[in-house]
This record gives structure tokens, C-alpha cells and sequence, in this order.
């Protein structure tokens, strides 16, 4: 679990930013629950450290926050993308490519 | 936008925790909804507690945070001590509010901007060259003839602005009303179009009103005479007063904050340069030159423009030359022209007071390191019994970094609260030490506004302090070992570094001790200087008319006050001794020229009995002696220009000023040497001449002005003046008294600045001691209290109380020796700094360097006698009980 995560921590801006890149809006549960749906529940993410992620992305300007109340009357915060976020993202994508493509080089070579 | 919110969100932690705490716990709300575990959902969430933590460190700047939290357990920490805070923040208010009056000070003289435009582009046109006896001087005084020619020479490059050097003028409103004495100032009209002022009321002069001498003349108030005369009564402007038998219409008020451009003296009058006789005159120097140069000129083009200009008028002149020799000739064509900035104006008072202010500053800095090393001496001594909170603190993982945060907050809460209370201080000490700076009857004047610069060096300054008295216990606090420190063991080093502070303040206090010693030796010698005549009792009334006066009503004057009880004698001068007037030429003895410059003093019969001045040989004049002819000489005179030979009945000449005729004088007497001009140098070759011209008609002419010397019996000259006075205008009404003085005072202005500097350095002293005694209180006080145990334990084996003493104090006097010793070593290395500003002292006097040991050693003793005596009465039995 702990390895997981670990795994995890360098990408997880990345993957908060790409399912806010997708669909706005969200809620942490909500985000949590996509990451981990879609990577059919390969990537799973320690769901209190989510939190201080997001608010450390809303401190950079990446992400924008908001109280509302969703259709069953709990109150909620919601994220969505700000242009910066946008701007980022790419720029965390082609990072993470890179990695990866460097990483299954040396797969393949060694 | 996103630090400024992390920075406020400083000041609303609280919401901010609700916030997330809300937000996890909808996320936990959620997880219920969806059907999960609660179990399984809180496991899987983790600590809660922590996730909070990590946000709140997002979306804060912590560090700002544990400042926050560091400045409140700060203020708590010196609240729970308050004798030992009161004392820091005490001895470092005295430091710190020395050291903003001395800023204010120096700022206000050497350093303050004009308040006029261009401030920046303002330069002195100044000459350097060797004088007529070969010295080396700047002189920033100039000829009228010359100043307009190179006016024109830099038309395109800079403008040119006259200002005389300001001078005590006479004037009256309404012809019945009291004379007043002013200052004044000649400058161009386009002095105020040129610094860009802005009449407060009426209108400034132009260039017009420069060009001809109207009549009547136009003057322009100052804001400072106004508000002080006419309280700032617009109708001031279109009102005439006489002055130098002239009238003068105001017609306007010049802009609050604008004085003239000397520091030190503010102008009440201002007068168009056109109204000045010497703007005719080719050998007057009268006027400074100041030079606001255009946007973009260098400084060098104007300097090569003027250069030539002054080179070509100076060898005009010296065509006209006849007596002169030709080494004389030579100096004189060799003169440089410079450009020196002169932003923050040009007087003589800067000249005069620079190097003591600097020496002031000096000493202020050192009284400030003082205190700054009690407050860190307290603050270790503190931190000792804080010892284990730290040592507790770094076991459990505060960096060391941050307890020197903890540290400095704690001396930043001291160093502020100290700002504020020398604040007070320097707002009360800085304008007393102006009032103070010149003769009481014509004070320096000095504009002392509070404002952002001195806002900006008070904080500067605070921080400064707060970093200095926080070093060297942040340099302890990087030494703790918790683990030996929580068991109650005690590193020696906090002992060592608060004993080599001791030292530093004993070294300190010397230097300051001994400078006030030389100061006050200075003042001593100057003020017992042997004058030459009895200066006791002298009442001088200087009295002036506004047509000249025939020598009958002189004499009725002068008679009368005579029969006033309580007089003794009376006589008549030009002015008296020592005034700072003076009069001087050139001797010829033989038809030959000579290399003497002797001074002249016109005097009544009887003017050399009353000063008491003894005779050597030959006689007073007598009545019906006139200028020239007979003339009394000193004993210098005798010695440079007779080679020491007794010149009775002999002849000398002195030049008239023309260049070309000389008066020639009989000399009938020799008298004791007399200072005339300045206390500080040699006796002057001095020539007492008749009191009054004579005419063609054969009949003594009238005067104008003239001293009445009168010497009186009684010991309290001060209480005739009243008397003296009326007696004067009662019987010549027409003799108007501008000015009475004992002659103690005016012998006086010539000790102010020596005086001055006497008070305040002797004054840094006395703080200075107090402080460091108060810091080797402190420090012994700490000693005794870390060392008890053993102490105890010494006594309880048999030592005696004198050998406990000896023990607690031994390196307490090492340390003092070693500071001693190095205030020694500075004291000597920079006496030469302040060589100019002393007289006939020594730093090598025994007196000097003695008399502050021993104070100094003394006051330590003093100062560790209760901490000797507490130590004497531990009682080993509870001592050893003790943990």
C-alpha cells in the first residue's frame, strides 16, 4: 500500500489535473473516485493526502475552489481548472511522458 | 495575490482550520453516502489530524506562522521578567535615542537636502590655492565683477546664484520701535525662479528687481520671520523698515521650509545682491557661488568654462598690483576653480562643527554598543535559566534555527520598545544640543523636522539593534547539548562570551572616558586662557546712530555713564575684544614692506586702563590725538616688526587698502600682549590706534557706531545693564543700543563648541559607566547564582570570604584589564582624529588615561560588590541540598 502510493506521489498533480481537465467541477471524493475507476483500480490514492494536494494546487493558482451544495443538499467544495492549471498540465503531461519513455527504454535496452 | 493571501490567511487561522476540517469532513460524508464502511472508510482516509496539518501548511506560510507564534511567547517571556526588561529596554532607549538625536543632528547640518528643485544638481564654485602666507585653503567666496562674467561664460550649461555669506543686520519697522537684529542674506533676483519657490504670500524677487537699486529697495521675508514677527499676517507684505540708513518695502514671503542655504543660520531677511556696495567692487569677496547645473551637463565642461574666465579677471587684477611680491603674485595666479556638490548647503557652522558632530556620532555609537552588549548580557544570563526549556525544545525537534528566531523576536520586542521610549529622548535631546551649539545671543537654528528619514534610520536602527543584541546568545543556542543540559550540566562558554562582552564595554567606556577627558581638558585650558586684560566686570554696549554723530555726543555718553554709581571707568572702541570683528593690514617699516599682518583697534584715551591692558612703556593718547598719527603697539608687534627693540618715538606704515598710499604712525606706547581675534592662536601683533578721524578743517570727525567699554565695581556687572542703558538713551537719544554684553560673554563664544563638546562627551561617559557598571553587575550577579554549588561547597570545606571574593572576581578583572587595555590601544590610535579640535592637551597626560582607569576600575568594583557579597553569605548546607 505504502509503495503504492509512493509510486503515486510524483504523478498525483498530474492525474488531479487531467480528470479537472475532463470534466470540471468535482468534488475530492469525486476526483478520488475517477482516478481510481479509470485506472480500474490500479492507482490508488491515499484519500486524506488528497486533500493537502488540491489546496497546495489552489495556493499555486492551478485550481480554483467553491462551496456548493450538490443535488442531495450536502454541502461540498468543488475544483475546477484555471488557465495556469491548464498551462501546467501540459506541462506535467510531457514531463510524465518523458519519464515514462526514458523508463521503458531502459526496460528494453538493459 | 496568492503570498498576500497566504500572509492573511496568518491572521485567521482559525476559520482556516474549520474550513478544511469541513472539507474532510464532507469527504467522509461522501464515502457513507456511496455505501462504504465507516471503519473501512476512516482507516482508509488516514489520520485526519495530520492531513489537516499538511493543508494548513499549504495554504499558510508556516514560517510566518511560528513568527507569529515566537513574537507572542517572546513578549510573554519578558513580561514574566520585567526588572530585567525594564532595564534592557531602558539602557537601550538612552543608547538608541542618543543615537537618533545624533542623527537628526548630523542629518540636519551635513546631510539633509536643500528643499529647493534640483537639489541634486546643486554645486559650490569654489577656489583651492595657497594664501598669501603660503597655506593651503578652499575658499568659496567671490568677487561680484567676476561672478557676472562667468554667469554669461555658462549660460547654456548651469545657472549661477549669488548668495552672500549671511551677516546680523539692524533694522526698525516704525522709527520709535526697538531695534532688531536679523539675519540677512543678499542673493540673486533669480534665486527663486531657479529653485523653483513658490511666494507663501505676495511675490519673490525676479531678475528684475536685481538690476538696479530701487529706492525704496524690495526685501523678501522668510516664513520663519514671518510667523515670528507678524504671525503670519498677509498684510505684512507692503510694509517698510529702515535698515543701513535705507528703506525697504516687503513684498513677499518666501515658502515654509526654505531658510536661506546655510545650515545652521535661517535667514529672516532676504535682499536683492544689487542692494550689496561690493557688486561694484573687483577686490570684494563677499557672496558664495552656487551652481545648479542643467539636466545632463558634466560637471567638467562648466568647471573648463569658469577656469579661464576666473584666470583672465585675476590677471587683470593683477595688473593693478603695485606692493605685492611676486611670490605673493604667483599664488595668487595659481588658483584652481572646483566644483564641489553642495546639495545639502554650504555654511560656515558646517565647516566649523563637522568634524565634532562626527566625533559625536562616534562616541553615540560606541554608548549604543554598551547597552546593545547588556541587552545581550541579560539575555544570555536569561537564557541560562532557559537552559532546559531549549534543550527540551531540541529534543523534541525545533530546529536551532528556529529558537534563534524565538531569540531575536524576544531582542526585536526590546529593541522596539526601546525605539519608542529614545524616541521621546532624541525628540527632547536633538533641538536642546542645537540651542546650545552657538553664543546664546545668536543660536544655531536648524530646521529638525521628523520625518521619513529619521523615520527610516529610528528602523534601521531597530533592527540593527535587535540583530546585535541577539547574536551572541543565537550563538549559544547552537551550542546546546540536550542531552547534557536536560541533566542540569552547564557548558562554561555563556560565562566566557558574557565576560568578553564585559570586556568590550570596559574598552568602550575607556575610549569614550578618555575622549571626554581631553574634551574637557580642551575646554579648561581654552576658558583659563590668560586673555591679555581683565575680563571680569566689563559691561560692552554697542551702540550705533543713524547719521554720524559728533565726537561731543560720543563723550557726553561716555561721561555719563560714568557718573552711573557703580561705575568705575568707561572708554570707547570700535568693538571690543574678541567679537570676531577685526581690522587688518599690512606693515611697513622703514619704506620698507614687511610679512607682518597686524590687526588695529581704534580706541578712546583710557580704553587700555580700563581693560586693564598694562603699559610696558611710554604713554596713553590724550585727547586731542586723532587717526591717524599716534599709535600704541603690543609686544608682538614689537617683537616682528622691531625686532624686540623698544620703538618709541619710532614710525611705521600700514596699507590703506588702495593698493597704492599708506597712513604712517608714531608709536608713543608699548602694553602687554592681548588677544584680539581668537583665543586659540598666538597673539596677534595688535596696534591701538586713535578713536576719531580728523577732517580737513583740523576737527575730529563724527562716527557712526562705537563700544562703550564700561568697567564697573561690583562683582555683578549683569545687574547695571538696565541702568547703563537708559542712561544712554536718555541722554543721546539719538545713539540707538543694538547690543549689550559683559565682555565673560563674549569670551565665551569662543569656548561654545569646546564647551559643547565638553558637556556631551562628559555626558556619554556618565552613560556609558552606568550602563557597563550595570553590565558588570549583571554578569557577576550570573556568575555567583551558576557557580553557587561549588561555592557552598568551598565554604563548607573552610574557605574565607576573602578568598570566595577573590575567586568570584578574578576573571571578572582580567577581562576588565584587557578591555582597559584595549580602549587604551584605541583611544591612542585615533587621538589624532580629533588632534584639531583640541588644545594644548596631551593624550600622553597622565591625567588622561589615569583618571578613566581608575573610574572605570572603581565603578567595577562597585559594581561587583553585591554579587561579591551574596556569594560571601551562601550557605553551604541548603547549597548542597540542592538537586
Amino acid at each position: 500500500m505504502s509503495r503504492k502510493t509512493d509510486a503515486l506521489q510524483g504523478s498525483l498533480d498530474l492525474l488531479v489535473l487531467k480528470i479537472l481537465s475532463r470534466r470540471s467541477r468535482l468534488h475530492g471524493y469525486a476526483i478520488m473516485s475517477a482516478i481510481q475507476q479509470i485506472s480500474a483500480d490500479v492507482l490508488r490514492v491515499e484519500e486524506g493526502s488528497l486533500y493537502p494536494a488540491l489546496h497546495r494546487m489552489e495556493e499555486s493558482g492551478w485550481v480554483r475552489a467553491e462551496w456548493v451544495n450538490n443535488e442531495n443538499g450536502r454541502r461540498a467544495r468543488v475544483y475546477e481548472l484555471t488557465t495556469a492549471g491548464k498551462k501546467q498540465l501540459g506541462i506535467e503531461e510531457s514531463r510524465w511522458k518523458a519519464v515514462a519513455a526514458a523508463v521503458n527504454r531502459v526496460l528494453l535496452e538493459a | 495575490m496568492s503570498i498576500w493571501r497566504r500572509v492573511t490567511n496568518l491572521f485567521r487561522v482559525k476559520q482556516l482550520n474549520d474550513d478544511i476540517d469541513e472539507e474532510l469532513q464532507s469527504h467522509f460524508d461522501e464515502a457513507l453516502a456511496q455505501g462504504r464502511n465507516p471503519e473501512e472508510a476512516r482507516r482508509a482516509f488516514g489520520s485526519p489530524l495530520r492531513h489537516r496539518e499538511a493543508s494548513r501548511d499549504a495554504r499558510l506560510i508556516t514560517a510566518l506562522d511560528s513568527l507569529r507564534a515566537d513574537a507572542v511567547f517572546g513578549l510573554r517571556q519578558l513580561r514574566k521578567s520585567k526588572i530585567t526588561s525594564a532595564a534592557a529596554i531602558l539602557s537601550l532607549a538612552l543608547g538608541m535615542g542618543l543615537a537618533v538625536a545624533g542623527f537628526r543632528l548630523i542629518d540636519a547640518f551635513l546631510w539633509r537636502p536643500l528643499p529647493v528643485a534640483h537639489a541634486d544638481r546643486l554645486y559650490a564654485v569654489v577656489r583651492q590655492g595657497l594664501g598669501p602666507s603660503g597655506d593651503f585653503r578652499i575658499s568659496d567666496s567671490n568677487e561680484y565683477p567676476l561672478f557676472v562674467r562667468q554667469r554669461a561664460a555658462v549660460r547654456d550649461e548651469a545657472e549661477l546664484v549669488a548668495l552672500s555669506f549671511s551677516d546680523r543686520a539692524e533694522l526698525t519697522f516704525k522709527a520709535d520701535d526697538e531695534i532688531e537684529r536679523v539675519n540677512r542674506q543678499y542673493v540673486s533676483g533669480w534665486m527663486f525662479p531657479a529653485f523653483e519657490l513658490r511666494p507663501a504670500v505676495g511675490r519673490l524677487f525676479t531678475e528684475d528687481d536685481d538690476r538696479t537699486r530701487g529706492e525704496p529697495a524690495y526685501a523678501v521675508l522668510s516664513y520663519e520671520y514671518w510667523t515670528r514677527r507678524f504671525g503670519r499676517e498677509p498684510s505684512a507684505v507692503g510694509r517698510t523698515f529702515r535698515m543701513d540708513n535705507r528703506i525697504f518695502t516687503v513684498i513677499g514671503v518666501s515658502p515654509k521650509g526654505f531658510a536661506g542655504t546655510e545650515p545652521g543660520t535661517m535667514i529672516d531677511v532676504f535682499v536683492p545682491t544689487v542692494m550689496h556696495e561690493g557688486i561694484t567692487h573687483s577686490d570684494w569677496s563677499w557672496f558664495r557661488t552656487l551652481a545648479i547645473l542643467r539636466p545632463g551637463v558634466r560637471l567638467d565642461t562648466v568647471r573648463e568654462k569658469l577656469q579661464p574666465v576666473m584666470q583672465v579677471f585675476h590677471e587683470e587684477r593683477a595688473k593693478g598690483f603695485k606692493t605685492e611680491s611676486k611670490l605673493f603674485l604667483a599664488r595668487f595666479l595659481s588658483q584652481k576653480l572646483l566644483l564641489e556638490p553642495a546639495s545639502s548647503g554650504l555654511s560656515g557652522m558646517q565647516t566649523e562643527y563637522r568634524r565634532s558632530l562626527i566625533v559625536m556620532g562616534f562616541l553615540i555609537a560606541m554608548v549604543l554598543l554598551i547597552a546593545c552588549a547588556n541587552v545581550a548580557n541579560l539575555m544570555t544570563a536569561q537564557a541560562a535559566s532557559r537552559q532546559r526549556e531549549m534543550a527540551l525544545r531540541i529534543s523534541i525537534g525545533a530546529g536551532r534555527l528556529r529558537l534563534v528566531q524565538l531569540l531575536l523576536l524576544e531582542s526585536a520586542w526590546i529593541a522596539v520598545a526601546a525605539s519608542a521610549a529614545g524616541g521621546i529622548f532624541a525628540w527632547w535631546a536633538a533641538p536642546s544640543v542645537v540651542a546650545r551649539i552657538n553664543p546664546p545671543n545668536s543660536p544655531a537654528q536648524l530646521a529638525l523636522p521628523l520625518d521619513w528619514r529619521v523615520t527610516l534610520f529610528a528602523a534601521l536602527l531597530t533592527f540593527a539593534v535587535a540583530f546585535v543584541c541577539a547574536f551572541a546568545p543565537s550563538l549559544r543556542v547552537s551550542e546546546i547539548e540536550p542531552a547534557q543540559a536536560l541533566k542540569g550540566e552547564e557548558r562554561q562558554s555563556r560565562r566566557r562570551l558574557m565576560l568578553t562582552l564585559v570586556a568590550t564595554q570596559a574598552a568602550f567606556c575607556f575610549v569614550i572616558y578618555f575622549a571626554a577627558g581631553l574634551f574637557v581638558k580642551t575646554f579648561e585650558r581654552l576658558a583659563h586662557q590668560p586673555t591679555g586684560y581683565f575680563s571680569e566686570n566689563l559691561v560692552i554696549l554697542t551702540a550705533s546712530a543713524r547719521e554720524p554723530q559728533p565726537p561731543q555726543a560720543w563723550d557726553e555718553a561716555s561721561a555719563q555713564l560714568r557718573n552711573v554709581p557703580g561705575v568705575e571707568n568707561v572708554a570707547m572702541a570700535g568693538w571690543p575684544l574678541l567679537d570676531g570683528n577685526g581690522w587688518n593690514g599690512f606693515i611697513w617699516v622703514n619704506g620698507q614692506p614687511t610679512e607682518v599682518l597686524a590687526y588695529f583697534l581704534s580706541v578712546s584715551p583710557g580704553f587700555l586702563d580700563t581693560m586693564r591692558i598694562p603699559f610696558i612703556q611710554g604713554r596713553d593718547f590724550r585727547e586731542d590725538e586723532t587717526f591717524p598719527g599716534k599709535a600704541i603697539v603690543n609686544e608682538a608687534f614689537v617683537q616682528q616688526c622691531f625686532d624686540g627693540r623698544i620703538p618709541i618715538g619710532q614710525s611705521f606704515e600700514k596699507e590703506t587698502g588702495d593698493g597704492v598710499t599708506r597712513w604712517r604712525f608714531e608709536v608713543v606706547g608699548v602694553v602687554g600682549n592681548a588677544h584680539y581675534r581668537n583665543l586659540r592662536e598666538p597673539m596677534t601683533p595688535t596696534a591701538y590706534v586713535p578713536f576719531f578721524g580728523i577732517n580737513r578743517a583740523g576737527r575730529r570727525e563724527p562716527k557712526n557706531s562705537a563700544s562703550f567699554i564700561v568697567r564697573t565695581k561690583g562683582d555683578s556687572p549683569a545687574s547695571l545693564i538696565g541702568i547703563l542703558r537708559s542712561e544712554v538713551s536718555r541722554t543721546r537719544p539719538e545713539l540707538r543700543l543694538s547690543n549689550i554684553r559683559t565682555q565673560v560673554e563674549i569670551n565665551d563664544t569662543h569656548t561654545v563648541r569646546e564647551r559643547l563638546l565638553a558637556i556631551l562627551a562628559t555626558f556619554f561617559a556618565a552613560v556609558g559607566l552606568l550602563l557597563a557598571a550595570v553590565g558588570v553587575y549583571g554578569v557577576l550577579h550570573y556568575s555567583v547564582l551558576q557557580r553557587q554549588k561549588e561555592i557552598g561547597v568551598r565554604l563548607a570545606l573552610g574557605a574565607g570570604a576573602l578568598d570566595i571574593a577573590k575567586q568570584v572576581t578574578r576573571e571578572m578583572s582580567v577581562m576588565a584589564a584587557i578591555g582597559i587595555a584595549a580602549g587604551l590601544a584605541i583611544g591612542f590610535a585615533t587621538v589624532h582624529f580629533i588632534a584639531s579640535l583640541l588644545y594644548d592637551v596631551k593624550s600622553t597626560d597622565p591625567g588622561i588615561t589615569i583618571i578613566p582607569i581608575l573610574v572605570i576600575a572603581g565603578t567595577a568594583v562597585v559594581a561587583a560588590l553585591p554579587a561579591v557579597i551574596r556569594a560571601g553569605r551562601i550557605d553551604p548546607a541548603s547549597m548542597l541540598r540542592v538537586d
